[in-house]
């Protein structure tokens, strides 16, 4: 309970921080800034998923992302209402998931990776030259954000308190997931699938559900992605999107909740922020993932743990040695 | 019946036949010793009746049912428990959660969303007790990174302990413990219940010879001699391929 206390009171924190910002931050473009980092904090959890707790690197959660946010600015464009528009474009992108998870789960590691690459790829492709279906690259505008219990999305503050309550909900489903004898299962499988297998798990079908979970979130970020551009375009599909989710996971620490989190932050505030000062901010982006990698490689959030807690050891060892040191 | 019978197996790997017709009869509550020289085929046997490799031919019945055709997973939801000559553990893991691993593997639970596996507590309770069994409830809450090879030998045994399996699958349970530690796990072996049938690999002699009440003896993936412990061991054949003269 003792070692529980400074997470509760970060969270409290946290909480007290997000529920306040737009009254803080005063500015609506940096309010814009923490919605897309809250957005891209769900599609970096979802992947977290596979990538920490699973042991699946995959490169094509661009595509399920885009999917849904495809799915649901076409139906819209067709003059769908947002409720089911958005049911369609998550069962699509569960739907999707399956056949990707299907396709992919032949196997794992390296060869895991180049098949959800190539499955992104085609759907990329698919966005970018079907251009009677997805209007290629001129992409799809979304006229209208839905309304929640008669509040409209369409300024920036009430736009970040839904995403705020999707992430709150997103991450809470990941902590619970995560943390319940199915994660312990899902761990159990990205370290030993062989003794698992041995221990009467069913390997497949684990990865699979946990696929399909982090699908299910992916399409989440991406419908609230359509929400906040008013836009989609094949763009988002490619590989470099997924790239930087993999960046966010990787760099904020897999197999951890705020790792993915912070990922998205210093991803989003590079590409947001440090571009308007810094001409080649991608330069700038490689240099603090090569920081991050070389004297972090668990991760930022981890890797600052870890030296958190070295340095508080180390100072709490000098103060009782020069206690010793005054003692008669 | 038989606790497990093997009838005519074969397996190949290309054009290397590494398991040749092999039958294999154990009894209820049976000590078994699979001896034999390095590729003999001993661990592919094992890896056959637990369902990792497929045979190209033959049968494997346990207590009477044919599992040949049975997934891998399934039979240690039917009985069958093994460890394995390497040291396949969770290293990030702690030993008590390695051995709830082992029971929540068996268990309904497995499948769910909500709670914690390290709260549930008759998961927790039968954990310990088979951590109890093999010496170890002391340091349950230690993570496995900080334990000894001896230490991690027995998480092994614990694991497969906690499935309450018929059939149990020992694969060089002595391999690089100290003189002291095999002492430990001989006896652990001993205090397994009658009701548990095991079959062992081994190559420590000793220790293995003191455990086995039959032997059989594998070269070339072939079944070369098998019977009572004194039969095998006085065998002529067996001085040639394994004890040597």
């Amino acid at each position: 309970m003792k070692r529980r206390v400074p997470r509760f009171a970060a969270i409290g924190v946290a909480a007290v921080l997000l529920l306040t910002l737009p009254s803080w931050i005063a500015n609506s473009y940096y309010v814009n800034i923490a919605s897309q980092i809250l957005l891209w904090a769900v599609a970096a959890l979802a992947l977290n998923v596979l990538v920490g707790y699973g042991g699946l690197v995959s490169l094509g959660h661009a595509a399920l992302f885009g999917t849904a946010g495809y799915t649901a600015a076409l139906l819209l464009q067709a003059g769908h209402g947002h409720f089911a528009a958005d049911l369609a474009a998550i069962a699509f992108t569960l739907l999707v998931s399956a056949v990707f998870a299907v396709l992919s789960l032949r196997s794992t590691g390296i060869i895991f990776l180049m098949i959800t690459l190539a499955l992104g790829q085609i759907l990329w492709g698919i966005a970018y030259r079907w251009a009677s279906l997805t209007q290629g690259d001129n992409g799809v505008n979304v006229t209208t954000r839905p309304q929640l219990f008669g509040i409209s999305l369409a300024t920036a503050d009430a736009f970040y308190y839904a995403v705020l309550a999707v992430f709150v909900l997103a991450a809470i489903s990941m902590a619970i997931f995560v943390g319940s004898p199915f994660g312990a299962s899902l761990r159990g499988t990205r370290d030993q699938a062989r003794r698992m297998n041995a221990l009467g798990y069913n390997v497949w079908l684990i990865r699979f559900i946990a696929f399909l979970f982090s699908g299910f979130w992916t399409g989440v970020a991406g419908l609230l992605f359509v929400y906040y551009n008013q836009f989609i375009s094949p763009q988002i599909m490619a590989l470099q999107t997924s790239a930087e989710i993999l960046l966010m996971v990787i760099s904020g620490g897999t197999a951890t909740l705020v790792g993915p989190i912070a990922g998205a932050a210093i991803v989003v505030v590079m590409k947001n922020v440090i571009s308007a000062y810094v001409e080649r901010w991608n330069l700038v982006l490689g240099v603090i993932f090569v920081l991050i990698i070389s004297f972090m490689p668990d991760g930022l959030i981890p890797g600052t743990t870890r030296i958190w807690r070295h340095g508080w050891r180390a100072l709490r060892a000098r103060v009782a040695l020069s206690r010793a040191g005054r003692a008669p | 019946m038989t606790a497990l019978a093997v009838n005519a197996l074969c397996k190949s790997f290309g054009g290397l036949r590494v398991t040749s017709s092999v039958n294999l009869s154990v009894e209820p509550g049976e000590r078994r010793l699979i001896i034999g020289p390095n590729g003999a085929g001993k661990t592919t046997l094992f890896n056959l009746i637990t369902g990792e490799l497929s045979p190209d031919s033959g049968s494997i019945e346990l207590f009477g049912d044919n599992i040949t055709k049975v997934a891998s997973r399934k039979r240690a939801h039917l009985g069958i428990a093994r460890t394995y000559q390497i040291i396949t553990l969770f290293a990030r893991e702690t030993i008590l959660h390695n051995v709830s691993l082992a029971l929540l593997g068996l268990s309904p639970l497995r499948w769910s969303f909500f709670g914690n596996l390290d709260h549930q507590r008759h998961i927790a309770e039968s954990a310990r007790e088979a951590l109890a069994h093999v010496g170890l409830e002391g340091i349950a809450a230690r993570p496995l990174a900080q334990t000894s090879y001896g230490e991690r030998r027995r998480v092994e045994i614990a694991m497969a302990l906690a499935q309450k399996p018929r059939l149990l699958l020992l694969d060089e349970p002595f391999a690089g413990l100290s003189i002291d530690e095999r002492r430990d796990v001989q006896q652990l072996l001993r205090r397994i219940p009658r009701d548990v049938s095991i079959v062992m690999i081994e190559h420590n002699m000793d220790v293995a010879l003191d455990f086995a009440e039959k032997v059989t003896l594998l070269h070339f993936g072939e079944v070369i001699v098998d019977g009572t412990r004194g039969d095998v061991v006085n065998d002529p054949r067996t001085k040639e391929v394994y004890l040597g003269h």
